[in-house]
């Protein structure tokens, strides 16, 4: 397949958090509540998912406990009627990487308390087992309570004092954006430390690599530094996918600069036109790949929550009832679209966003397993026969079914021991 | 036959998976890839296969240098510890899973979510081998840097232990109620609450993991100073030693068996497990014939000169291996040619070392390579089945240990040998499973389960 032919195609990922992202998913009869920190409820999702022949499946996570409180008060909230509690969603993308086959496996990583040498090696590894089918999607945090949890960031923690209303300063905005960033720029410095050639496995001189193609990435930044190399080879995408969540401009920024697929909230057409041009436009400015390595083209998917059947009503009557069940409409709370209807309605969304500069859709199911189950048993048969859809996985990894190339080796490029900056990139 | 009072002492097996060492051979021509999953699952599978306790990963934070360069000689790269352990629970149902994490280089809150995420997505199988790190050589991977002085580093390592307990125990096990009908998921708002403070960490929040299957994993120490076996003796279910001979054995096992009722525990409860390398052949003879062929590709005449330069600490590249050893004395220093090792530290005094070496080699008549050899390739069990057999329950009778974690020397095909050879003779005798009895880590070690955090005091009342 050309890789004109497969841009035709509708690129379809879809966010995995809890038992869905409606509030009261947990209380639908086919919800499996009690089962939510068992392997077995994860791998039935995400063979579910790949059985539908999606591009990938994200995990959400959190270094804290969920609430419905949106003011900074470090406190989770009250409520006992919600679903709390959530695994680790690198591990949990780890346990499902040698039962699934084709699909990507995108879990969320904090980047702000966390060792970016772990995290770089976590995913590195999470690319090796399922042989090029890894990604991780950066999120950064001011949260109080979550910095409280590590204790050495006294100027978030304080975020807790903040009046009702008020948000953090900007300039504490940007500086954690900038320290992700920083983080992003050391995983990527990790992957490529070892060359794709570097094990050679030479009995006559009785080398096992030739250490001239192992680099150290020397990063220093005002945050952290980091000496490299990787402790693992580099993994078989060269760079597994990263991934961000863009819904403020500050965070479009983070994505133009640092990602390779961007996750987008527009409400209606032109929303999705202008924030395509707002990200494209920071591109511009800093594209996160050394000159070299390729131009990487920066996919984006506009997140929508979906409550989807194919009877006409049936989606807005049970959106209704899980809003009374929950006792607040989720439209008022979300970031994104909140999507009730039919598969077709569904497909005409896609396709007028994908002519609005979109690659795809991230769909958030509002109740599992029901909403991905009509993901996969509608939506995807009617992309098909659009001609909007892949019948078929056909790519090896997880970039080439975005048609996204292997980036060169930006130390392999431009020689052996010059390419090690010692500064931060920005 | 009343099982229990016939059933002789249990011999505990496990298998390391070959590590970045000059123990482990690439160079054979049965040597696999030391990265591809395909070696992990065979390797796991192998050893649930011979319904051992658990498998056991070891952990990276830095590549070796010697002489300011990459070491090239050994593996060099390994994956992720937890990233393998959690793939490893999708395609295996019985076998622990044992991970080195380090306590230095980490946080506790990140570490015991990690570790019970192992814990439910392998249903009760996660184990932790807790360890610390002695070197900013290995700091500078990392945002904590090489802050720590020796003597810190257990204080941390222990509060770091500590608060990890206290975040396991955050949850009690009976929150989540998820009573679909009335609408009520959680028993009361904001479980997993924990608030620690100490000389290492001021936290405090709420854990986001319920309680885990184990209650929380397992706990490994491997470190043998004073201070590492008081840590043992007072928190680990474990040890991973490396005292694998009677003679080292017995004094070890009685050391740390000791120590454990200041803490007030039980004999049982802190299990000894050495590390011990094997090699079988049909017969004795060709077993001893075929480890002299395995410490040659252990020890290359390149590895013996770099073996002689850690403690000569100065370049001896122009030696000849098969000739004699050098003249010239040892650098005595701060620099260290060797960086990321942990033998190196075992030459406090290199001018001592060297001089009882060069008595050796003279008396002997041995070179650089066959010295080097002699100190540094060890098999533990070396023979037929039979007789490995017999070694193995022999020190496991002898109390020289509580059984063993096996370390092959080829990956992954390595352990094979031994499940389908030795292990049968071991449960032909009934000192080894046949048939997991349990499904937990906690019930192959023998362990009693933990009570949950709620049912400590009558669980406590009832033992005074």
């Amino acid at each position: 397949m050309t890789s004109s032919a497969r841009r035709e195609h509708l690129h379809l990922a879809v966010a995995l958090d809890g038992a869905g992202w409606h509030p009261a998913a947990w209380r639908e009869p086919t919800a499996r509540p009690t089962e939510l920190f068992s392997a077995a409820y994860w791998t039935d999702l995400v063979r579910e998912a790949e059985a539908g022949l999606l591009d990938l499946v994200t995990v959400e996570d959190a270094l804290r406990l969920q609430s419905d409180d949106p003011r900074y008060t470090g406190r989770p909230d009250e409520r006992t009627d919600r679903v709390r509690g959530r695994l680790d969603a690198v591990l949990l993308a780890a346990r499902l990487a040698l039962v699934t086959e084709h699909i990507g496996l995108v879990p969320s990583a904090t980047a702000t308390h966390t060792e970016p040498f772990h995290l770089s090696k976590a995913i590195a590894t999470l690319d090796h087992t399922t042989r090029g089918r890894a990604g991780v999607r950066v999120q950064v945090s001011l949260r109080p309570d979550e910095a409280a949890q590590f204790g050495r960031r006294a100027e978030l923690v304080a975020l807790a004092e903040l009046a009702p209303g008020r948000t953090p300063p900007p300039a504490l905005v940007e500086d954690v954006f900038d320290e992700g960033r920083d983080w992003v720029e050391v995983l990527r410095r990790l992957w490529d430390s070892w060359e794709d050639d570097a094990e050679i496995r030479d009995a006559a001189t009785g080398r096992f690599v030739d250490a001239a193609k192992l680099h150290t990435v020397d990063f220093t930044g005002p945050r952290f530094s980091v000496r490299g190399p990787s402790i693992t080879q580099r993994p078989p995408q060269g760079q597994p996918l990263v991934a961000a969540l863009s819904h403020v401009p500050v965070a479009h920024r983070f994505v133009a600069r640092c990602a390779d697929l961007g996750f987008l909230t527009p409400h209606d057409d032109d929303e999705a036109r202008r924030l395509v041009a707002a990200v494209h436009d920071e591109r511009e400015v800093q594209p996160p790949w050394p000159d070299g390595a390729g131009d990487q083209p920066l996919r984006l998917l506009a997140d929508v929550v979906v409550v989807l059947d194919p009877r006409p009503g049936a989606a807005a009557e049970r959106l209704a009832r899980l809003d009374e069940t929950a006792g607040t409409p989720l439209s008022r709370s979300s970031d994104a679209l909140v999507f009730a209807g039919t598969p077709g309605e569904l497909a005409d969304l896609a396709l007028a966003w994908r002519d609005a500069g979109l690659d795809g859709l991230r769909l958030r199911p509002a109740a599992l397993p029901d909403d991905l189950h009509a993901i996969t048993r509608t939506l995807v048969p009617e992309l098909q026969r659009r001609g909007a859809f892949r019948t078929a996985y056909a790519e090896r990894t997880l970039r080439e079914r975005l048609g996204l190339a292997r980036p060169a080796n930006r130390y392999a490029l431009t020689g052996h021991h010059d390419t090690a900056t010692t500064e931060s990139s920005r | 036959m009343s099982r229990h009072s016939t059933r002789k002492r249990q011999v505990h097996l496990a298998a390391h998976f070959p590590g970045v060492n000059n123990t482990t051979v690439w160079s054979d021509p049965a040597a696999g890839s030391h990265i591809d999953p395909d070696s992990f699952v065979r390797f796991a599978q192998t050893a649930e296969r011979g319904k051992l306790d658990f498998m056991f990963l070891a952990e990276g934070l830095r590549l070796r240098e010697h002489a300011g360069r990459i070491y090239d000689l050994d593996v060099v790269g390994r994956p992720d510890t937890f990233t393998i352990l959690a793939a490893l629970a999708g395609v295996t149902t019985h076998l622990g899973l044992t991970g080195t994490i380090n306590s230095t280089f980490n946080e506790p809150y990140e570490v015991a979510r990690q570790f019970a995420t192992l814990d439910h997505l392998s249903e009760g199988r996660a184990a932790w081998n807790v360890v610390t790190s002695w070197d900013a050589f290995t700091g500078e991977n990392f945002r904590r840097g090489g802050f720590l002085g020796a003597g810190q580093r257990y204080d941390r390592a222990r509060s770091f232990l500590e608060t990890a307990l206290e975040l396991f125990d955050s949850w009690r096990g009976d929150e989540v109620v998820a009573d679909q009908a009335t609408g009520q998921f959680l028993r009361a708002p904001g479980p997993g609450a924990f608030s620690h403070r100490d000389a290492f960490f001021d936290i405090a929040g709420h854990t986001t993991v319920p309680r885990s299957p184990q209650g929380r994993p397992v706990v490994f120490q491997a470190g043998d100073s004073e201070e590492g076996r008081e840590f043992a003796a007072e928190h680990a279910d474990a040890i991973f030693s490396r005292h694998a001979t009677l003679e080292e054995g017995q004094p070890f096992y009685a050391d740390v068996k000791a120590r454990l009722a200041k803490f007030g525990r039980q004999r049982d409860e802190l299990l000894v497990l050495p590390a011990a390398t094997f090699v079988l052949g049909d017969t004795d003879a060709e077993a001893e014939e075929l480890a002299r062929e395995v410490r040659r590709a252990q020890v290359s005449g390149a590895t013996a000169i770099v073996f002689l330069e850690q403690v000569w600490n100065r370049d001896l590249s122009h030696l000849d291996p098969d000739g004699p050893l050098p003249d010239v004395d040892p650098v005595v220093g701060e620099q260290v040619m060797s960086q990321g090792r942990a033998s190196v530290r075992m030459h406090r005094d290199p001018l001592a070392t060297a001089k009882a070496w060069r008595e050796r080699a003279e008396a002997e008549g041995l070179s650089i390579r066959e010295l080097m050899i002699e100190q540094t390739a060890r098999q533990t069990f070396v023979g037929s089945p039979t007789t490995v057999a017999d070694q193995v329950e022999h020190l496991v009778e002898a109390e020289a240990s509580d059984g063993f974690i096996l370390v092959p020397h080829l990956t992954p095909g390595g352990l094979d040998p031994f499940v389908d050879q030795v292990v049968p003779i071991l449960q032909e005798r009934g000192v080894h499973r046949t048939e997991y009895e349990g499904t937990t880590l906690r019930d192959h070690l023998g362990l009693r389960p933990l009570p949950a955090p709620g049912l400590l005091t009558t669980t406590t009342g009832a033992r005074a």
